[in-house]
């Protein structure tokens, strides 16, 4: 693709000779590029390109990459150590950080080259871009349109609170949420959608009728007597597990005030807009770098840039895309950019030349237009589902992936699977495993509210592969005391569902008032 | 379709606040670090920003997580000679096999999360220990303290700053000197002129073209204006640091037996609240440590800290010495005194009236201040009472009995009373 014959070489007209970059370049490469990406089918948001200083780009870092967010210690621990780490060099900032929002928003740091300008228009407004706007999960989970207002609204919301009940009590609140935000989305079920406007009118019409549900619950007035009948028979409530510990609180914790709930909501609905990203690391940013990749090199091709600039571009490019195998210093884990840059790079490669082996494994994508199969891999799968079905036996061996199987009730550590006839499904198998994020989670659900009793709340840890929960449980329950009031109870459940272990955070009275 | 926007000029400042907090939260922790440096740090060197560490485990974020056992089955890359089947040790500290668990992607293997605390707000929770009243602590915050001083007159300058009389005179005197020729050729035609009258009649053209240049002249003199901005002077006002003079400080300490490391720790602190007054007061200061237990030395900082000694303790062999030092090195017209003492209160009972003759006669007028500190939970001995004498006297001798840093600077009170300390140093 980079070798050129000297005869029909294109007449090279590159955007940008020198390594400043001006208004002027961006706009014009950013124009130049996005005709590219029209051309390859690419469909994104409306791109919103902001520039900033380093500085800005660590506060950008410090809260968790959004524009506007609420104040928090923990996101002041996080600048603190962004801020050391780049001041002692240990650490160069990302180049890019990018918003799921509408348009979408991606910031340009000032230090940059305009090559790496180019490469950042690439991989952000219209990689990382058009996977926001075509991928299943944040189609279903995210609303771009709205993330921005509603985190406005939601800053204004605690600060309104802080000055009314106290920094200390927000805060206490927020620690409690953020202890259980894994924990504050509905897998199966379509969120609403998310609006400023509807957010504030209904927001007063909510808390009241949260307020009165929860009074429902705990009413302790005499019942009538047929519903006295009724409630006598042994019922359990919530008469299913809830996996939506969050929602739960929220909707049934009895001492909860009304703002405190709705600081409980706002927390619950920022989880949930980084909960697809949490399923779409290796996809999300293979995508992002296999169209950087494509985008550019189409540019070069074209003659647009200069060979400077294209081997500044291939140099950062194959730092990100390094994977160190398992034996070397600098082994991190499995590298999300190179997995998933490699991955799509190989969907195109079996769509175009395709070996005996992929026809094989890959009947469906063989010789087929590779761009309609990358837009459908895109679209449909999240990390576990898109390695389970596109991992190819060819990239097993590029990766020499193996398998090891850690047992404790084993002395040693067993190779289960490598990269040959043998392991290929097997590997593949669990590296999508690797993946799942119910795997990576503890699985813990609400189980049983005593309601007529003490109020205990029981939560329910069903154990995967035998795998205990670590020590911070007990921290985390006493934060789940504090939001619920009452005594929490976990019991930890083994495959035949014995509960094996039991944890509890007593909680006698209530302080205060 | 695509907006660009040049951020750059906002804020940068937008995690200040989240800064903040975390700061507020972890006050004991860094107040502890705070303590640790002061500890470690010499006098001189308190004005500093502080790296500060805290345990990961206490800024900690818990969520639930899974730990290490079960069955775990990991997939890695670059295989380099493993076979299926292979069977191998479990690597000690997790490295490796474990992969440390699902726990998510944090400061994974560090203990300490450390950052750093600037000048300022290393200086405030150093003073938050001592208590200092409000007043005091932006008086020892500000760095230097500047006085506006007289320094002549200048040609441009605020309106406010017109000198009027030098303006007035500027412009008299441009008028003179510019009327000067103009008023020498009048006067000439003047003369001229009333000599051809007694001649000539008036009509004569002479005569006529003498009056014109009679006018002209006039009208010349006319348009020299009578201010103009060149005129103007305005007063000129430097600002001079404040005060500009030198000190010496003597730290003396009795490092007998019964001075614990947590009494030096207080006698520490204690001294480095006088360097810090000194330090906004003066423009040069000398420390001088003195120890002493039967006998007196004049040791470096580090000696004088940390070196252990035992013995009884004999207050007047470091009084004379002091007295010894400033007399061959610090000539009292040249040099402002500053004396701190601090002791645990012990004394040999014969020396403490020596002490009280010692201090009241020869010492105290060659001092600023003297500052004695008694770092004790028990009753007072001898040399608190002959002390108590000498203070009934002399009001720049000042003395307090402390059990904790807290109560410290109530001994330098009187010091800081005088807002201005210029006058001080003057005297």
């Amino acid at each position: 693709m980079t070798a050129v014959a000297h005869t029909d070489a294109p007449v090279r007209t590159p955007l940008f000779s020198g390594s400043e970059w001006t208004f002027e370049l961006i706009q014009s490469t950013y124009d130049e590029i996005g005709r590219i990406a029209r051309d390859f089918g690419l469909d994104t948001y409306p791109t919103q390109l902001e520039v900033i200083s380093a500085e800005q780009m660590m506060d950008a870092y410090a809260s968790v990459g959004m524009p506007v967010m609420y104040h928090h210690w923990s996101y002041g621990k996080h600048f603190l150590s962004t801020q050391k780490n780049y001041q002692r060099g240990a650490m160069g900032l990302a180049y890019e950080i990018v918003i799921n929002s509408n348009p979408c928003i991606a910031y340009l740091m000032e230090e940059n080259t305009m090559t790496m300008q180019a490469l950042v228009i690439a991989h952000a407004s219209f990689g990382h871009n058009s996977f926001f706007k075509g991928n299943y999960l944040f189609r279903t989970w995210t609303e771009a349109d709205a993330i921005i207002d509603y985190l406005v609204f939601a800053k204004k919301y605690i600060a309104d609170c802080e000055a009314r009940y106290g920094e200390e009590e927000v805060e206490e609140l927020l620690d409690s949420c953020h202890a259980l935000m894994n924990y504050g989305v509905d897998r199966y079920k379509r969120p609403q959608k998310l609006s400023l406007a509807q957010e504030r009118a209904r927001q007063a019409e909510r808390e009241e009728y949260l307020q009165s549900q929860v009074n429902t619950l705990w009413r302790t007035i005499p019942t009538m007597q047929s519903e006295l009948e009724a409630s006598s028979s042994p019922q359990r409530f919530p008469d299913e597990p809830q996996e939506n510990l969050l929602y739960f609180i929220e909707k049934f914790a009895p001492l909860l005030e009304p703002w405190q709930r709705e600081i409980v909501r706002i927390v619950r609905k920022v989880a949930q807009y980084f909960y697809p990203q949490r399923q779409t690391q290796v996809m999300n940013e293979g995508w992002a770098t296999f169209w950087h990749y494509t985008l550019l090199n189409k540019l070069y091709d074209d003659g647009k840039l200069t060979d400077s600039s294209m081997f500044e571009f291939l140099h950062s490019h194959t730092s990100v895309v390094t994977q160190p195998g398992v034996d070397s210093p600098y082994f991190n884990g499995i590298n999300p950019y190179a997995l998933g840059f490699a991955m799509y790079r190989d969907i195109q490669r079996i769509c175009q030349e395709p070996t005996d082996e992929d026809k094989q494994w890959f009947p469906e994508l063989a010789g087929t237009d590779w761009r309609r199969q990358l837009d459908f891999a895109m679209r449909n799968f999240k990390d576990e589902s898109f390695i389970a079905q596109y991992l190819s036996p060819k990239l097993i061996r590029d990766f020499r992936f193996f398998a090891i199987l850690d047992d404790d009730e084993q002395s040693r550590l067993k190779v289960s699977a490598i990269h040959d006839d043998a392991g290929y499904a097997e590997i593949r198998r669990k590296l999508a495993e690797q993946y799942n994020l119910a795997a990576r989670e503890p699985n813990i659900q609400v189980f049983d509210v005593n309601v007529r009793g003490d109020r205990t709340l029981t939560l329910r840890h069903t154990q995967h592969q035998r795998r205990p929960l670590a020590n911070s449980v007990h921290e985390v329950l006493k934060h789940v005391a504090r939001l619920w009031g009452f005594t929490v109870k976990l019991e930890s459940v083994d495959d035949q569902g014995r509960v094996i272990l039991c944890y509890e955070c007593r909680l006698e009275k209530r302080h205060g008032q | 379709m695509f907006h660009l926007i040049d951020r750059r000029l906002n804020g940068k400042n937008k995690s200040a606040v989240n800064r903040e907090r975390f700061l507020k939260r972890f006050k004991g922790q860094i107040k502890e670090a705070v303590a640790r440096a002061v500890k470690d740090r010499s006098i001189t060197d308190i004005e500093r920003g502080e790296k500060v560490s805290i345990p990961v485990k206490d800024i900690g974020e818990p969520t639930f997580g899974h730990a290490q056992g079960g069955v775990t089955e990991r997939v890695y890359p670059g295989n380099k000679e493993y076979l299926r089947g292979d069977e191998f040790e479990r690597p000690q500290g997790g490295g490796g096999g474990g992969g440390g668990g699902g726990s998510g992607d944090g400061g994974d293997g560090q203990d300490e999360f450390v950052f750093t605390l600037s000048k300022e707000e290393f200086l405030s929770y150093f003073f938050d220990d001592l208590e200092l009243p409000n007043l005091i602590k932006t008086q020892l915050a500000q760095t230097t303290t500047f006085k506006p001083m007289r320094a002549g007159f200048t040609s441009d300058g605020t309106p406010t700053n017109i000198h009027v009389l030098r303006s007035l005179r500027g412009a008299l005197g441009r008028r003179i000197a510019l009327s000067a020729l103009p008023m020498d050729e009048l006067g000439a035609a003047q003369e001229k002129l009333d000599e051809l009258l007694e001649s000539r009649d008036e009509h004569d053209p002479e005569i006529h073209a003498l009056m014109q240049e009679i006018r002209e002249h006039k009208a010349r003199l006319a348009r020299i204006p009578w201010i103009d901005p060149f005129d103007l002077r305005y007063s000129n006002r430097v600002r001079v640091p404040n005060p500009t003079t030198q000190a010496v400080m003597f730290c003396v300490m009795d490092v007998s037996g019964s001075m614990d490391e947590m009494k030096k720790d207080i006698a520490k602190r204690f001294f480095i609240l006088l360097y810090l007054f000194l330090e906004r007061a003066y423009e040069k200061i000398d420390v001088v440590f003195v120890r002493h237990h039967t006998q007196a030395f004049e040791v470096n900082e580090d000696e004088f800290f940390h070196a252990r000694d035992t013995g009884g303790t004999v207050v007047s062999s470091a009084l004379k010495l002091v007295k010894k030092i400033v007399l061959a090195r610090y000539p009292t017209a040249d040099w402002n005194i500053y004396v701190a003492q601090a002791s645990d209160g012990d004394n040999w009972d014969s020396d403490s009236p020596h002490c009280r003759e010692l201090l009241s006669n020869e010492l105290l007028p060659l001092l600023q201040y003297y500052a004695y500190v008694e770092i004790t939970e028990g009753e007072p001995q001898n040399l608190w009472y002959e002390y108590e004498q000498v203070a009934a006297q002399h009001h720049h001798f000042v003395m307090r009995r402390i059990k904790d840093a807290g109560q410290i600077w109530p001994v330098f009170r009187d010091l800081f009373k005088k807002a201005g300390l210029g006058e001080r140093s003057a005297a």
